[in-house]
């Protein structure tokens, strides 16, 4: 389980910003992770920031709301937003919130 | 309906600490092992356990902390019965809390769909509640029966 202390693992290029989340997402972890994407996401001002979920083993419906929260966070700032990756039970989460009607969900991306 | 034997059962108490959401789920998932669940199956316990622990943390003690309980059972026909319980606040429209999207806390980015995923994930979800008593979730879900190999 990721603490406030592990630093997010982030990759930056060519005005991408990828964040790599790992662990498990609930409510006691989603509250410092989404302060730390947020801090990333307003220091670098990517063209687009994509949320690489291949690390994520569990994911509960707070995942559901860090993801949904930082979609609206991105497009206020005009940053295009993608999630990556999401393993099977993270993506029925996403299918039953109807995610992908807003959100552009991309499988198989390769993971650095 | 015939009343299925129990074949194990278990009582769990635990603070209403965040860090105890990861804690049940790994406890319902131990409970649910012995039966040699599928590993679908055992996600969507361990989903629907996080959710109503999540909702006895955030909605029922709120700032104040209390216990949760969590009792599980197995019975013969492998149907596990979890139900979660809660000391605090309880819910004043429970049909209101029920519907996809509501929540009381958008701006702690809750997305309101903690009810459905379980009603999604488990057979059957029932929730009671009293104001200023309670709330309890139980649910439960049929284990596939899956053949024994024999050595």
């Amino acid at each position: 389980m990721r603490t406030l202390e592990t630093p997010l693992k982030c990759l930056s290029e060519e005005g991408v910003l990828t964040v790599f989340l790992e662990g498990d997402i609930d409510h006691h972890t989603a509250q410092s992770v989404r302060a730390r994407i947020d801090t990333k996401m307003f220091i670098k001002r990517p063209s687009e920031l994509i949320l690489d979920l291949s690390g994520v083993h569990f994911m509960d419906s707070s995942g559901l709301g860090l993801i949904l929260g930082r979609f609206t966070k991105a497009t206020e700032l005009g940053i295009a937003f993608k999630v990556a990756n999401p393993n099977e039970q993270i993506r029925k989460i996403l299918d039953l919130a109807g995610t992908e009607r807003l959100i552009k969900i991309e499988t198989n991306r390769e993971v650095y | 309906m015939e009343r299925q034997e129990i074949c194990n059962e278990m009582r769990l108490c635990f603070p209403s600490y965040s860090a105890n959401e990861g804690f049940a789920r790994a406890c319902a998932a131990a409970f649910c092992a012995q039966s040699n669940p599928t590993f679908d199956e055992l996600s969507d316990i361990k989903c629907a356990v996080s959710e109503a622990v999540t909702n006895a943390i955030v909605h029922g003690y709120r700032s104040t902390v209390g216990d949760v309980y969590m009792t599980m059972r197995m019975t013969e026909d492998r149907v596990v019965r979890i139900e979660i319980r809660d000391k605090g606040c309880g819910i004043e429209d429970v049909q209101k809390a029920l519907q996809p999207l509501y929540t009381t806390d958008p701006a702690n980015e809750r997305s309101g769909m903690g009810f459905t995923v379980i009603e999604n994930f488990m057979d059957s979800m029932r929730v009671v509640s009293t104001p200023g008593k309670g709330t309890k979730v139980i649910m439960t879900k049929k284990l596939t029966v899956i053949p024994r190999i024999r050595g």
